[in-house]
């Protein structure tokens, strides 16, 4: 039994590389074709991540960074599972976030936004899925900002995410928006994206059943990382 | 019934932004908050294999280093071997051959030490299920069944993120002294200009005593790298 190739990427719901309405792609997109490869051992193998990696509270961006207290902001849980094509779950892998506070600051020495920064808000958090590809994070509602691209540009509040999946050619950074900000259609990074769908598809949704009463609210946000063809299980050798 | 396939589709990519080190290299961000960040240590101390330095710059399409950019480099230890199960064999312990790699702000310069991977073989025959019960069935029926696959030369694997670029690209870091592994090597052989071949091979210097590769990734303009459709 040889591992079998994953399932080639459809590109027609990804951005193009080049979309004059983002600025800064402009200059910084490859103009040739990228060249088409095969999968190869290089391709379906990639990092495998365990909990001596991680400490239990990096996913808790409440706490992961408080100096003095909570930060402020509407307190959220974001939660969902990280599926293959196939809606497989991909256990065991590493998911990254990062986002600006409440106000819409980030904590990076270039980020220079006048809203303030909060001392007791880092504004990033990890962790691993389990078994059944599930993972959660604890944080606040992100703010919307300004940024220099058209004269009026506002980002939609807006949560980034790395998933690394189980073979580098899984590997995706995408971003998590808040369902029902007005702001989503007019934003020219979330309309670098052709297709309705996959818009829809990166739009987490309002999840009353998962809210802690009197605490947090939730947003249910599911990842679909590239399926393939057969998954090699050691108690199942013939794949699918 | 209308018949239905039941795939879901993939979750599509947006750019990680000017500021992804706050996610992934928090400490470049100017805090720390983790124990410990990831991607620090690609080989790890028990690396068999020469420790050389690799060293660049990401030029844009206006000839400008970019400056906010994150590569993650992926790569197998001296025997050709990845960290991983299906990574081809053991690896040394603590060997993960995978790191972020972060520009200077000011200059766009990016580096990071490693070892140099051995030649990956044989590159992976790669058959769906489907395509092995048809070729153990009727044999005739895939006339590229057993088509063998060349080992492909020693390369790193470079996937690179940034403001600007929508969804991450990938590339591959190849070796200058590694000529004849390189004109045997089936990806590079893939590439039918052969002048953009050059794009992915580094540079072999030498400094203080120390291997170093130089190795420029340009996104646009003469001379762009080529970047694989994985």
């Amino acid at each position: 039994m040889t591992p079998a190739e994953y399932y080639q990427r459809d590109r027609r719901l990804h951005p193009p590389a080049h979309v004059p309405s983002y600025k800064t792609s402009v200059a910084r997109s490859p103009r040739y074709s990228m060249i088409s490869l095969q999968n190869s051992v290089s391709e379906i193998t990639g990092p495998v991540f365990g909990h001596n990696d991680i400490d239990p509270i990096d996913n808790d961006l409440i706490k992961n960074y408080a100096k003095t207290g909570d930060p402020v902001g509407e307190r959220i849980i974001v939660h969902g599972r990280v599926l293959d094509e196939n809606a497989r779950p991909v256990p065991n892998t590493l998911v990254e976030i990062w986002q600006a506070n409440a106000g819409g600051r980030y904590r990076h020495k270039k980020d220079t936004y006048l809203a303030p920064i909060d001392p007791n808000f880092g504004g990033c958090g990890r962790t691993l899925t389990d078994e059944n590809g599930y993972y959660f994070f604890r944080t606040v509602k992100p703010g919307a900002y300004p940024w220099r691209n058209w004269v009026n540009n506002w980002r939609p509040a807006h949560i980034h995410v790395s998933i690394f999946g189980s073979g580098f050619l899984q590997r995706l950074i995408t971003q998590l928006y808040f369902e029902g900000d007005p702001l989503i259609p007019l934003c020219p990074i979330v309309q670098t994206i052709p297709d309705p769908d996959a818009i829809e598809q990166l739009t987490a949704k309002l999840d009353l059943n998962a809210t802690i009463p009197l605490d947090s609210i939730a947003y249910k946000f599911d990842i679909v990382l590239r399926g393939r063809r057969s998954t090699l299980f050691e108690n199942r050798l013939e794949g699918n | 019934m209308p018949q239905n396939l039941n795939y879901l589709r993939e979750t599509a990519s947006q750019t990680a932004g000017p500021y992804v080190h706050i996610g992934l290299a928090p400490g470049a961000a100017g805090f720390d908050i983790y124990r410990q960040e990831l991607g620090w240590d690609i080989a790890g101390p028990n690396a068999r294999g020469e420790p050389i330095r690799v060293e660049g710059l990401v030029i844009d399409g206006m000839g400008s280093p970019v400056k906010d950019v994150l590569l993650e480099v992926w790569q197998a230890n001296a025997d050709g071997n990845y960290a991983h199960p299906e990574g081809g064999g053991p690896v040394e312990e603590g060997f993960r051959g995978w790191g972020r790699v972060i520009t200077d702000f000011e200059t766009g310069e990016w580096g990071f030490d490693t070892v140099k991977p051995g030649a990956v073989t044989p590159r992976a025959k790669l058959t769906s299920s489907v395509a092995q019960k048809v070729r153990e069935t009727h044999p005739d029926w895939q006339g590229r069944a057993d088509e063998t696959h060349a080992p492909m030369a020693p390369h790193l694997n470079l996937w690179i993120v940034a403001r600007g670029i929508n969804i991450g690209l990938n590339t591959r870091m190849y070796f200058e002294d590694e000529a004849e592994a390189n004109a045997a090597d089936p990806v590079l052989n893939l590439i039918e200009w052969e002048h953009r071949r050059a794009t992915l091979i580094a540079k072999r210097t030498e400094r203080d005593g120390k291997i170093v590769y130089r190795f420029d990734i340009r996104l646009q303009g003469d001379n762009e790298t080529v970047f694989f459709d994985i």
